[in-house]
């Protein structure tokens, strides 16, 4: 009876105790929700809770990340380093359904758990929820666009690391202002109305202030489905789709880009027949809206090539290749780049 | 013979208005008057100055979609009622042998595998006769049991094991791309409708139809119970496995390219039969007409009610059970 008591004294006393605090120097950090957590004074080990968490820690610090939360499929592999492509699957600890174990986790021993995305109420118990559980700290930082350098730099902050999240804040914030700029100069008239098709039919779309159309409404271009209100992914029908007949169509999905161009029902799209059909690019991660993490930077001059050719002149290769060398770590080769850029770039010849 | 005469010509004006007022509504702006102009044109063979996206819009979207919900809907129903009688069971619904179950695994692996549209659908065909085979094969190795008992648990268990697999897929999908395509899917739509689906759809449905037409009276007799069928020189067990083969078919056929749509199959049957009785050679045509009428109905308010497409497994739901419930308390005929 009273050994069982100490056992559990002890247990208890261990969940309560948050493991840096076993001889480890610690300091605290606050997240974007202005919770506080004590972390290592030296953190090497983060477990990333989902896809934009991780990589948004890979992107700054790629030898701290214990592992992915779903594994690459081969198409994605060739731009991931081999020693760190083959990192551990853990699972995804949050967002739309989880699929980590927790114990998984904790076997990989992490320092601190950063989610990076949404930041509202559900997100914060959530985080509150496991880091009781595990006595682990959980970090929340705020995936919102305008925010990512903020993001980075809080990061870099958290991980040890200042002077990279500094760096990297710098970079994505030069990206952020040099769009914004060119935008504002292209005359309202000039600015075309988007249809972003997605689903293997292509008619899964965002409406206004949808995540997924975050990046197409920051280029000013016009989503024709704002028209149907506010809210997030929907169902619309091609005869919705004639009606709108959209300036341009920007899509992820490589089933209706392909069907696209031998469907009759879109050649009578003005968007189709001047060609102004453009498929985003989707590995290692897409471009325009999924996950919602800083590879929508590389998007949004894409979109920009896209959409405004005159305005964004130059070729997107060598500033494609800068931003894949600095979120993962290898410099894409010539085949891979013109690959990704085949739809935004003139054709050759 | 004066009621189901009735009944028929009742259920194919309604149809006729429906078909009529499904092409006349949309959100693409088309006037009566240029849909007149289209439909003489096409029918004279004579050139129109309309625009060419007018055209599409009414023979190439609105026509296409009117034929698969007319398809859907009669297909539906009249494997539900074919699959009552046979089971002599008025719980029964087309899917309860796997058929639904299957058809939704195969077109979730497909959208998974980011496979063709065609595939998707393939898939979804395929999947749907093998999950009824492999009931079937299962219930005809048990022997010993009572024959329908054997069969409609080995349908429940097959299904609800492939709602696992698809419950598996989603979990494993990608949750910013596939997921929601995924739950579309499931959700049940004609939004992406085009001419090759109907072309495609059109023969397995129409084979179904006709042999659940020519075995209409066997069917009938079946559905007093195996001894009176034998004592008339039935075979039940012959009977019934073509009648699940053809009623499979064609629900397969149109789940594959309409997703999942419930409640159709269960409860238009019913309708059919406060409306003409048990006896499936009424109760085929006028099931038949009403499915497809019904359907048209629920899938024109689906695109134009509001501003987005409501999907139909949902809509119908909504619509037809006040209907429904209104039919059942003003019945005075029993459909038993």
């Amino acid at each position: 009876m009273r050994s069982r008591r100490d056992f559990l004294a002890g247990a208890a006393a261990l969940a309560l105790v948050p493991p840096l605090a076993r001889g480890q120097a610690t300091r605290t950090v606050t997240d974007d929700t202005g919770r506080r957590a004590e972390v290592p004074a030296k953190v090497t080990r983060v477990y990333a809770a989902g896809p934009p968490a991780s990589m948004l820690v890979f992107a700054l610090a790629p030898e701290k990340l214990l592992g992915w939360t779903t594994p690459f499929r081969p198409d994605e592999r060739p731009f991931v380093p081999a020693k760190y492509v083959d990192l551990p699957t853990l699972g995804r600890l949050t967002g739309r359904g989880n699929t980590a174990n927790v114990e998984v986790v904790l076997a990989a021993k992490p320092d601190l758990i950063v989610d990076y995305g949404s930041v509202g109420p559900t997100f914060v118990s959530l985080a509150d929820r496991v880091q009781a559980q595990t006595g682990m700290p959980y970090l929340l930082l705020d995936g919102a666009f305008e925010r990512i350098p903020e993001s980075l730099r809080r990061l870099g902050e958290i991980l040890g690391e200042p002077a990279r999240g500094e760096e990297w804040a710098r970079y994505a914030q030069g990206i952020l202002d040099d769009v914004a700029a060119r935008v504002a100069r292209i005359p309202r008239e000039r600015r075309p109305r988007v249809y972003y098709g997605r689903g293997p039919r292509g008619l899964d779309t965002g409406l206004a202030g949808s995540i997924n159309m975050e990046s197409i409404e920051r280029m000013g271009a016009t989503n024709v489905a704002a028209a149907l209100g506010k809210g997030g992914l929907v169902q619309v029908s091609v005869e919705q789709v004639l009606a709108w007949d959209p300036d341009a169509i920007v899509t992820i999905d490589r089933t209706f880009y392909a069907s696209l161009w031998r469907d009759p029902l879109w050649q009578g799209l003005k968007a189709v027949q001047a060609g102004k059909v453009f498929l985003s690019p989707n590995v290692p991660y897409g471009w325009i809206d999924f996950p919602p993490s800083i590879n929508r930077l590389v998007g949004l001059r894409w979109l920009g090539r896209s959409l405004y050719p005159d305005a964004f002149p130059e070729d997107l290769r060598p500033f494609v290749r800068e931003f894949y060398t600095r979120a993962y770590h290898q410099t894409p080769t010539q085949e891979q780049l013109d690959a990704l850029v085949r739809t935004a770039e003139p054709r050759k010849g | 013979m004066g009621r189901t005469g009735l009944a028929v010509a009742g259920a194919l004006a309604l149809l006729a208005v429906a078909v009529l007022a499904a092409f006349a509504v949309g959100r693409y702006p088309v006037s009566p008057g240029e849909l007149v102009t289209l439909v003489q044109s096409k029918l004279t063979g004579t050139a129109h100055t309309l625009p060419a996206t007018v055209e599409t819009v009414v023979f190439g979207i609105r026509g296409p979609r009117i034929l698969a919900a007319l398809l859907v809907g009669a297909a539906l129903a009249a494997s539900g009622a074919a699959y009552q009688g046979l089971f002599r069971n008025p719980l029964v619904s087309p899917d309860i042998l796997g058929v639904s179950a299957g058809a939704a695994f195969g077109a979730v692996l497909g959208i998974f595998l980011s496979l063709d549209v065609w595939a998707i659908q393939g898939l979804a065909f395929v999947f749907g006769l093998a999950a009824v085979g492999a009931a079937y094969a299962i219930a005809a190795s048990l022997r010993g049991h009572d024959p329908i008992l054997v069969l409609v648990l080995a349908g429940v268990v097959l299904g609800s094991l492939l709602g696992a697999c698809i419950a598996l897929v989603k979990y494993l999908a990608d949750p910013y791309n596939q997921l929601p395509a995924i739950t579309y899917w499931l959700l049940g739509s004609l939004a992406a409708t085009n001419p090759g689906d109907v072309r495609s759809t059109l023969l397995p449905v129409a084979l179904g139809l006709v042999v659940l037409w020519l075995l209409r009276w066997r069917i009938t007799v079946l559905s007093l119970g195996d001894e009176e069928a034998a004592s008339l020189g039935i075979r039940a067990g012959r009977i019934r496995a073509v009648v699940i083969a053809a009623a499979t078919l064609v629900t397969a056929a149109v789940v594959s390219i309409s997703g999942i749509i419930g409640w159709i199959g269960l409860i238009i049957p019913h309708v059919a039969r406060l409306l003409v009785g048990p006896d499936f050679r009424r109760l085929l045509p006028v099931a038949v007409l009403l499915g497809a009428g019904f359907l048209l109905g629920v899938d024109t308010l689906a695109r134009t009610a509001a501003r987005i497409e409501i999907p139909l497994g949902v809509l119908t739901a909504f619509v037809g059970t006040p209907l429904f419930l209104w039919l059942l308390a003003t019945a005075r005929r029993s459909w038993q």
